[in-house]
């Protein structure tokens, strides 16, 4: 070792601490010149300390298989119709199944012959014999159902993420997660169950005609007619102020959905002052529109969403120009929300919640707070210490320690961690025990020096002795850290991360920098004495 | 200043009776008291539940929050303090989670709305875990704790010998589990983050116990002729000074976060207290007499050379 080294060795150091500033600056102050602004970034914080909403939603995938089946088999039914292939009962069972009975082997071939050229989807599962008729079971094929729920979940990525955009949270993450389930997170979010209801609406708006011929009350008896099913709406008894479910009879097929619209605005009607939301179809939505109100006039149009009967008024005449309304008593937020979710799209299939997890901002402060406090009081405590017990080496220690923090938060700012309230612990923690090595250092010293040796070859040995032991105390730690951060979520992956870091910059500035000071120090003078 | 005179030569290891009779104690205790209490006491992470933390703004009791989730059927909840008293600050559980959008914080916010008034009380935060997610956190608690004790393991004899590896191991295990029985002892709950203190325990107990390890191992280089234990002896009495010193620096620093972290990271921070307290003891008391004990049924490489 010679000056030289000392100054190499300085000036590295100098470099790393400087760095570990560098990326630091934003989290200090915001007036920075362009530089920082392109390359680095606040500490990014946890959701526990900046407050926000963790959510995990599960996309029931075995939904969007029934509602696709539930699509096939009305067009198996009308090509079936077309071609003249004589069947009965075609039905649904069990969901995903769709089953129909086949007078003879003739409609058989002719049957399957169809199969094969227009639902190539669609695959016999089984049949049996049922009162000498053939009973086919049809099912959806596997590869079909994988792609499927594969779209089911990438189309429910996509409309969450428009829906969420349009509430205006910012830094928000959407991600995907294991095979059908999403992750969400929304910082600083302040009216998470707004955001929830926002996110997880299916919305499916569907237009579909009410069965006026057949009687509601033997249906709702029991009884419903084939092609037909009964859904409820809920009005306000104007008595009671009460809400009631009233059932309508409509007919199953639906005539158009809210895919076909283009755009949906929230409006103040002039009559009552009361907010409506405005539909706006595309150009096939309107022909359609335009085409079903043609044929229905005077029949009554059933607005329905996510199965619930919004309205049903009666079309008074064609509508052409593409327009139409859902009235309902809706409050402006309420409006302004359905329309938000019509514009972005319904969800493919229902989604369900896993997991929800949510901290107001005021305990994010808190924590923020009170973390701080225990990395400063601790620190505190820890230098006292050091400097009590083993006097101008114990200052080493602590410049070291004082360094240590620096690099620490440089790093976590560097490689965008986050931090959360159980990595401000691992921060802590760290600076208990990073001044372990310093002590094994400084005790291994300590010995030499009783030995006889002079101050130079004390530290020597001191540092080389201490060296393997210092790596193998700290791999061990290292291991468990990693450990958790493989299996650990959330903040406790953000423990893992500091505690990592921690652990890594704590034999950095153990070794490496304490080693400088004290040959700086020891080096060129003859010093008789170590202060230890 | 020395807290440790040098050239100390207490014999710890002639005290391995007593110690392993007090570690036997805390280690029944502690399997007594998970088996009274039907395991430990799982948090909503592993349990799945909704829990919400709410402040209110006056004076409360838990009864009279209890009386207001009556309405919504959810008088059941357990309904603890939460902090300091001062704070009025309250932790409300139950094992119910919704998966639907209309989540249980939401019922009990409208109810409490009712009984308290909308300005006297503030949801401060809120955890649903479904049971799927409470399943799949459990697995994975479990899997890392096996994962880091077997990286450790492997660890511990490619860098020492297998007989150190065992004993490292036994620390390990006489400290999770006294750890866990503390806590079954005092109620506390299982979370997340309590796994993440067990697994930091963990790796602080074993850092004493290498360092332990390691001055050992130099000792045996240089007499060949000593009796193992007499080695083992003033090898934990040389690095006796250095343990004490590190559990002491560790110990300030968690002290201050028990004290002044605030309540969310306290339990945490009891954990890593008791854990270290405990892990220390460990090094000295259960690692090595374990070599010892090991070395007598099946001496060492060197030994047997001799």
């Amino acid at each position: 070792m010679s000056e030289k080294n000392i100054k190499a060795r300085a000036i590295v150091t100098f470099v790393i601490v400087a760095a570990a500033l560098f990326f630091l600056m934003p989290s200090i102050t915001q007036n920075l010149p362009s530089i920082w602004k392109d390359n680095t970034d606040k500490i990014h914080l946890g959701l526990d300390l900046q407050g926000g909403m963790h959510l995990v939603l599960e996309v029931e995938t075995g939904k969007a298989i029934e509602s696709s089946m539930e699509r096939i088999s009305n067009d198996l039914k009308e090509v079936l119709m077309e071609r003249r292939i004589r069947f009965r009962h075609l039905d649904r069972e069990e969901g995903i199944f769709t089953t129909l009975e086949l007078a003879s082997r003739e409609e058989h071939a002719q049957f399957e012959k169809v199969l094969k050229n227009e639902f190539p989807s669609l695959e016999i599962k089984s049949t049996e014999i049922v009162d000498g008729r053939e009973k086919v079971w049809l099912k959806i094929n596997d590869k079909q159902i994988e792609a499927i729920e594969k779209f089911a979940v990438e189309q429910s990525l996509e409309t969450i993420r428009n829906r969420v955009d349009e509430f205006g949270v910012s830094e928000p993450e959407i991600i995907p997660q294991g095979k059908d389930r999403i992750l969400i997170q929304l910082p600083g979010i302040k009216d998470p169950q707004r955001a929830i209801n926002l996110i997880g609406k299916t919305a499916l708006l569907e237009f579909k005609l009410l069965d006026e011929e057949h009687s509601l009350d033997e249906a709702v008896a029991g009884k419903v007619p084939d092609g037909d099913i009964i859904a409820y709406g809920y009005k306000i008894e104007s008595q009671t102020g009460r809400r009631v479910k009233i059932p309508y009879l409509i007919k199953r097929k639906t005539l158009l959905t809210g895919e076909a619209l283009e755009d949906a605005k929230v409006t103040i009607s002039n009559r009552f002052g009361e907010p409506y939301v405005s539909l706006k179809f595309d150009s096939q939505g309107a022909r359609d529109f335009d085409r079903i109100t043609a044929q229905n006039v005077k029949k009554r149009l059933a607005i329905v969403l996510d199965g619930v009967v919004h309205s049903a008024p009666v079309i008074q005449e064609r509508i052409s120009g593409g327009n139409a309304q859902i009235t309902g008593s809706f409050t402006m937020e309420e409006a302004h929300d359905l329309a938000i979710v019509l514009r972005a799209g319904a969800l493919p299939a229902p989604v369900r919640i896993l997991e929800q997890r949510t901290v107001g901002p005021s305990l994010g402060q808190d924590s923020i707070d009170k973390g701080i406090l225990s990395i400063i009081v601790g620190s505190i405590l820890v230098i006292l210490f050091m400097v009590l017990y083993y006097n101008l080496s114990g200052i080493v220690a602590d410049i070291a320690l004082f360094l240590n923090i620096i690099l620490i938060m440089g790093a976590l700012a560097a490689f965008r961690a986050t931090l959360t309230l159980p990595g401000i612990a691992g921060i802590v923690l760290t600076i208990g025990m990073a001044v372990d090595a310093n002590v094994l250092i400084f005790e291994r010293i300590r010995e030499e020096l009783r030995l006889g040796k002079s101050p130079r070859a004390s530290i020597a040995g001191g540092y080389s002795k201490a060296l393997s032991t210092i790596v193998d105390a700290n791999v061990t730690t290292l291991i468990a850290a990693l450990v958790l951060f493989q299996f650990g979520t959330g903040p406790v992956k953000g423990f893992a991360v500091t505690l990592s870091i921690g652990i890594v910059c704590s034999m950095f500035t153990a070794i490496f920098v304490t080693r400088i000071l004290y040959d700086y120090f020891v080096w060129d003078r003859n010093i008789k004495k170590i202060s230890i | 200043m020395e807290i440790i005179r040098p050239g100390i030569n207490i014999d710890l290891v002639g005290k391995m009776k007593i110690a392993f009779v007090a570690s036997l104690v805390a280690i029944i205790l502690s399997v007594l008291s998970l088996l009274l209490h039907g395991g430990p006491n799982l948090g909503i992470d592993f349990a799945g539940g909704t829990q919400v933390q709410i402040k209110f703004s006056q004076e409360t009791t838990a009864e009279g929050i209890r009386d207001s989730l009556q309405t919504i059927g959810l008088g059941n909840s357990i309904i603890q303090r939460f902090g300091y008293h001062a704070n009025n600050e309250f932790l409300i559980k139950t094992e119910k989670s919704s998966s639907a959008l209309e989540g249980l914080s939401n019922k009990m916010a409208e109810a409490l709305e009712v009984s308290y008034g909308k300005e006297n009380f503030e949801i401060r935060r809120v955890e649903v875990v479904g049971p799927k997610v409470g399943k799949d956190l459990r697995q994975k608690g479990l899997l890392a704790m096996l994962y880091a004790v077997i990286g450790i393991l492997i660890y511990v004899t490619w860098r020492f010998e297998l007989r150190y590896a065992v004993g490292a191991i036994a620390a390990l295990i006489h400290d999770v589990v006294i750890t866990v029985g503390v806590f079954s002892l005092l109620g506390k709950e299982f979370t997340l983050p309590i796994i993440a203190a067990l697994l930091t325990i963990i790796g602080y107990s074993l850092n004493d116990t290498i360092v332990v390890y390691d001055r050992i191992r130099e000792n045996i280089k240089g007499a060949r002729k000593q009796p193992l234990p007499e080695v083992v002896n003033s090898s934990i009495n040389q690095v006796l000074s250095r343990t004490v010193l590190t559990s002491v620096t560790t110990l300030l620093v968690v002290l201050a976060l028990f004290f002044l972290g605030g309540a969310v990271i306290h339990d945490f921070a009891f954990a890593l207290l008791v854990g270290i307290l405990v892990g220390t003891y460990s090094s000295v008391f259960v690692a090595s007499p374990t070599v010892l004990v090991w070395e007598t049924i099946s001496p060492s490489k060197e030994k047997r050379k001799q």
